[in-house]
């Protein structure tokens, strides 16, 4: 028996360990929203901020392209917010502010877009930003260069631009003019592009733009480094020297949080989060995304509506809170994440309560009284949304639905399901830019990303009223009707917000969450 | 000579194959290089224009002549995904790969000899019996597993290392050295249990031929007959054995990679083969099947050495 | 001088069989245990292996829960249960399969050497160069995933190592004299490899086989963390014991009964073969 004895004391060391380390960690500073305002002594509270510095911030994705209009990564883009900006750049409360330009006018038509350029910004390389490199940089991210690059990236909704131009007005300020051959009022959140110099052949290496910080180096699967921007016109950052550092998973740069070999850390779960409360503050903001059980409109059954809701009341969404993330993340009902508060319709949410009797009324209304047997597709790198589902399957089971669980790759995910469409129902999360109307708008029945396969024409006729709509308030108002008429149509059962944890050391303040997937290190500081 | 030329022409026949099926592979399994680059939110224009960059819309032979033929030359083109040369990806790798594959190897070979032979002579006795548990207990344990626990008592308890601060050997080192043990203990400690099992039965049943009586009976000590006759023909399987497990060693270990942070080969494959990056898949297999065959090629040289019964032909 | 050799020799045996008897008997019962788990699990276990509740998850061990309970509040006996069922077919039928071919391969390759030899040979380095994952994923796509994927992936792949061992006993075997007065005697080819030599190959195959299960348990673990292998929620132990991962400072306990019963069957396995061997 002593081989047994030797596992059993090297268990025995581990449970060691762990009582060692979660001995004096029960107090854990988990205050919703933005900021740390939870524990008492609070470093943000009672100490100014410090200039200087150095930290590590730990991420798990490599970086796709280091050339901004080429990277599509959610992992690259949070951290090229720190290097780059656009015309217009997203702040924390989700509102676009001026940045390479000073001023923005949109015609009242929603037919021409104006921005009276910010004077003195200089590139990371010394030069002056001017008028060319912002038509350039525009122009290149809209695909309207006369030699298109195909690795960049063109959003669809650019596709309205139809010229660019540069002028200077009255007063002799650069003055670039963006024209469209349809009316849209949103495009804002998507003039959010890297501004570039113009005539820079290297921006895939050594990434040059006009943030608050400037690029050191890259090393592939290792690192990025970043120092500070001597030269910034707006706000300077207080540190002096930022790394990201490309940790292989969730779990290894958990060890390294456990050893101190980080400074940041912004994807840990719930119960990591709960085992670092010594040394880390641990910031709860929400991950923005909209997490859900799709369902495909045309693979039986889920062509009927009465399937459907029986599926939305038979998913208790509480209780998946409660099992994969202790109870954290913000309820939804319809495809809006809560952070985009303006346009969040909070009425909708519970247009389906947890309700098994209901369920199985409807069900059998629809001709399946003793439930059915279908398939949930899980990208397989979501250990969140396996775990989801495999709650989602015992939910089912209450109400005769036999559910199976199919695992797939990414790749296979993009391409069978969401390309191919090849599903019964599936579970990811689903982010967006900074307009409404990209939240929305793979529900229009000649999307290509309708992978739903979503059809309803009052869903298209509002939308496109929405999208044109000029007068805030009504527009506030038609996003509002979209969301309850996909409610309505239990397009998909519609789970939750998650909540997003971030440690960061306590010696450290002025983490900031922002309604979109960004770290931004320059509002980060050291305490006194 | 002629042997050499036959195994040279048998190298490249290997390659060739291994390079095709890794080919075919890759028509079989779902998921687009281009798709997979672009991602939710492309629009499939975009999707088709990048196909068409990366040639992608070629004929199948057209593609895979075209890549053969750079392979020839050593150049594996540019990776799908990062656009950078796969050449430079690759290279900036094997250091970290052939480090760990070396400290694991040194590990294993000076361990796993030694106790394998102390386990065969004193058969039954205190020893033999505690190695015994020992390495069979902890050949059970899967070496993510193990890792963990290095990490957690090497790391986190006795803070002999920094869990997840590699160092590169071209910043230090000695750092890098002293990164790299750990890891290292990680994958030969299952390997050296293995091995020492190995060694041992095929001692023991040397020991039982009738040459070996033949010896006891002529007054021979019990360790010259080991050391002059045993342990020559013993190490036939177990030099088998040991090519395997170097070969694999030097393939790199995703596992524990990942559990170590480390920007090895293993990692880099297994990234290329998620994100379908042909071309860093194609460098890395051929990679590996060179690894493979040489291993292998010197695996039949040594037999021959330890044992001159074998001829090669 | 004579005497004290035999003396020497008796000793030997004596303590020899004196171990048999123990480790063997240890070896059968670590099995037992393992298989008495896996029979029960096919028909009861304490409670639904796939039975959640949010209120006892990470729960340590306890009456109820000898094994306490995982981060979904499932009991983790009776996942363990379910679970070794699935890992004991998934190995033993793997090890069968990279067992049959690789002897084959190994005999044929071994025994008459020259091209046959050169050309499986080169297909066996092709295969083991071949990663496995991109293996798992081509007959995904063509089989489906699943259980039976699995077992037929990791077969597979296990054949190379099979084949290379079993050839390179047969290489050593081929000159012995006791080969050689068979071919005298007139016995053929096939009798030879397969009635007089693979008997001699026992010890070395059966350190194969025990080392092969224990890979196979392995392997399994890996390829059901890249999400290849058994589907959730349905366990198995290499799954369990890589889910623990995460909660290892939490919940150790998640990762003791898995644990267990890996070293447990692959300890007996190992035990019952090293006596079988002498």
């Amino acid at each position: 028996m002593k081989k047994q004895g030797k596992i059993l004391l090297a268990l025995l060391l581990i449970f060691g360990i762990s009582v060692f380390t979660a001995g004096c960690s029960k107090n854990e500073n988990s205050s919703d929203g933005q900021g740390t305002d939870g524990t008492d002594g609070n470093p943000t509270v009672t100490n100014g901020p410090v200039s200087g510095g150095e930290i590590i911030v730990g991420i798990t994705q490599d970086f796709d392209s280091l050339d901004p209009h080429k990277a599509h990564a959610a992992g690259t883009q949070e951290v090229m917010f720190n290097i780059f900006e656009g015309v217009v750049k997203p702040d924390k409360d989700g509102n676009l502010v001026p940045a390479v330009a000073s001023d923005v006018a949109i015609s009242e038509d929603g037919m021409t877009y104006t921005f009276t350029l910010r004077e003195g910004v200089k590139f990371h390389n010394g030069a002056l930003v001017t008028a060319e490199d912002v038509v350039y940089s525009l122009k290149r991210s809209a695909g309207l260069l006369e030699t298109v690059d195909p690795e960049v990236i063109v959003t669809s909704a650019l596709s309205c631009i139809s010229d660019i131009t540069a002028s200077k007005d009255a007063s002799g300020k650069d003055i670039v003019t963006v024209s469209l051959s349809t009316a849209n009022t949103e495009l804002l959140g998507y003039l959010t592009s890297a501004i570039i110099p113009k005539d820079y052949e290297n921006q895939a290496n050594a990434p040059v733009g006009t943030g608050p910080f400037k690029f050191v180096s890259y090393t592939p699967l290792a690192s990025f480094v970043m120092e500070k921007n001597p030269d910034y016109y707006g706000v300077a950052p207080y540190l002096d020297k930022v790394t990201f550092k490309i940790s292989a998973d969730t779990n290894t740069a958990f060890m390294e949080l456990l050893a101190g070999g980080i400074d940041i850390f912004p994807y840990l779960t719930s119960e990591q989060a709960s085992q670092l409360t010594d040394n880390y503050n641990i910031e709860v903001g929400t991950a923005n995304l909209v997490q859900a059980l799709f369902l495909n409109h045309t693979e039986k059954p889920f062509d009927d509506i009465r399937v459907r809701q029986a599926m939305c009341y038979a998913i208790n969404r509480t209780e998946i809170l409660d099992m994969v993330a202790d109870g954290k993340g913000t309820l939804i009902g319809s495809n809006m994440f809560a952070g985009f508060a303006k346009y969040f319709n909070a009425d909708v949410v519970d247009t389906y309560p947890h309700n098994i009797e209901k369920a199985k009324e409807l069900l059998a209304d629809a001709g399946y009284p003793d439930g059915f047997e279908m398939t949930i597709t899980v990208p397989s790198n979501y250990q969140f949304h396996v775990d989801t589902a495999q709650v989602i399957v015992e939910q089912l089971k209450q109400v005769g639905i036999t559910a199976k669980i199919n695992l797939v790759e990414w790749s296979s995910w993009l391409e069978d399901t969401y390309r191919g469409r090849q599903y019964q129902t599936t579970i990811v999360g689903l982010d967006a830019n900074l307009a409404p109307s990209d939240v929305l708008k793979r529900y229009r029945s000649t999307a290509s990303s309708n992978f739903l396969n979503y059809v309803n024409e009052e869903f298209d006729r509002i939308f496109a009223l929405a999208i044109a709509e000029t007068d805030d308030a009504a527009k506030v108002a038609y996003y509002k009707q979209l969301q309850e008429i996909l409610a309505n149509d239990a397009a998909s059962v519609y789970i939750q917000d998650p909540a997003s944890y971030v440690a960061v050391n306590k010696k450290l303040a002025g983490y900031t969450f922002y309604p979109l997937y960004v770290q931004d290190m320059s509002k980060v500081y050291f305490v006194k | 000579m002629r042997y050499y030329m036959k195994k040279i022409i048998s190298l490249i026949m290997v390659l060739f194959l291994i390079m095709l099926l890794t080919f075919i592979a890759f028509q079989v399994i779902p998921g687009d290089s281009a798709a997979s680059r672009l991602g939710v939110d492309a629009e499939p224009e975009a999707v088709e224009a990048l196909r068409e960059s990366l040639g992608l819309n070629k004929s199948l032979p057209e593609r895979f002549f075209s890549f053969l033929g750079g392979a020839v030359r050593g150049d594996f083109g540019n990776s799908y995904q990062y656009s950078r040369p796969v050449r430079e990806m690759l290279a900036a790798r094997l250091p970290v790969t052939v480090g760990l594959a070396v400290i694991s190897i040194l590990m294993i070979v000076v361990l796993s000899v030694p106790l394998g032979l102390l386990c065969s002579r004193k058969e039954g006795g205190v020893a033999d019996r505690v190695i015994t548990m020992v390495t069979q207990t902890l050949m059970a344990v899967p070496a993510f597993f193990l890792g963990i626990v290095i990490t957690l008592i090497f790391g986190l308890a006795l803070k002999w290392f920094v869990p997840g601060a590699y160092v590169a050997p071209e910043e230090d080192f000695g750092g890098f050295l002293r990164y790299m043990i750990f890891p290292a203990v990680a994958i030969a400690v299952p390997k050296i249990a293995m091995t020492v099992k190995f060694l041992k039965t095929s001692v023991l049943r040397e020991l039982k031929l009738d040459y070996v009586r033949t010896a006891r009976s002529k007054g021979n000590s019990e360790r010259a007959i080991l050391w002059k006759h045993v342990l020559k023909n013993a190490l036939i399987p177990v030099i088998t054995f040991m090519g395997m497990v170097i070969a694999d060693v030097l393939a790199g270990s995703i596992v524990v990679e990942k559990v170590f942070n480390l920007p090895g080969v293993g990692r880099l494959l297994i990234t290329a083969i998620s994100n379908r990056d042909y071309p860093v898949v194609e460098a890395g297999v051929v990679y590996i099947a060179s690894v493979v065959l040489i291993v292998n090629f010197i695996v039949d040289l040594l037999y021959q050495k330890v044992d001159p019964r074998v001829r090669i032909k | 001088m004579e005497g004290k050799m035999q003396n020497l020799d008796m000793k030997h045996r004596r303590r020899q069989s004196n171990t048999k008897n123990v480790s063997l008997t240890i070896g059968i019962v670590l099995v037992s245990v393992v298989l008495f788990f896996v029979v029960v699990g096919l028909f009861w276990t304490p409670y639904e292996p796939t039975a959640m509740s949010a209120a006892l998850k990470n729960k340590p061990p306890s009456l109820l829960h000898p094994f306490g309970t995982d981060n979904m509040g499932r009991d983790v006996l009776s996942r363990v249960m379910d679970g070794a069922g699935t890992t004991f077919i998934i190995s033993i039928v793997t090890v069968a399969i990279g067992l049959a071919a690789g002897t084959l391969i190994g005999a044929f390759t071994g025994y008459y050497g020259g091209i046959v030899d050169e050309i499986l040979m080169r297909l066996n380095d092709t295969l083991t160069s071949f990663p496995s994952i991109l293996l798992a994923l081509v007959f995904v796509s063509i089989i489906g995933t699943g259980k039976y994927n699995i077992i037929l992936v990791l077969g597979i792949i296990f054949i190379p190592s099979f084949a290379r061992v079993v050839r390179s006993e047969y290489i050593v075997q081929k000159e012995l004299d006791y080969v050689r007065n068979a071919k005298l005697l007139g016995a053929g080819d096939l009798r030879i490899m397969f009635v007089h030599i693979l008997p001699n190959t026992k010890p070395i195959l059966l350190s194969a086989i025990t080392i092969g299960l224990n890979n196979a348990i392995l392997a399994e673990a890996g390829m059901s963390y890249l999400s290849l292998g058994v589907q959730p929620p349905d366990a198995s132990l290499g799954r369990m014991l890589s889910e623990a991962q995460t909660y290892l400072l939490n919940a150790p306990w998640l990762a003791l009964a898995p644990g267990l019963m890996i070293v447990f069957t692959v300890l007996g396995f190992s035990m019952i073969s090293e006596n079988i061997q002498k």
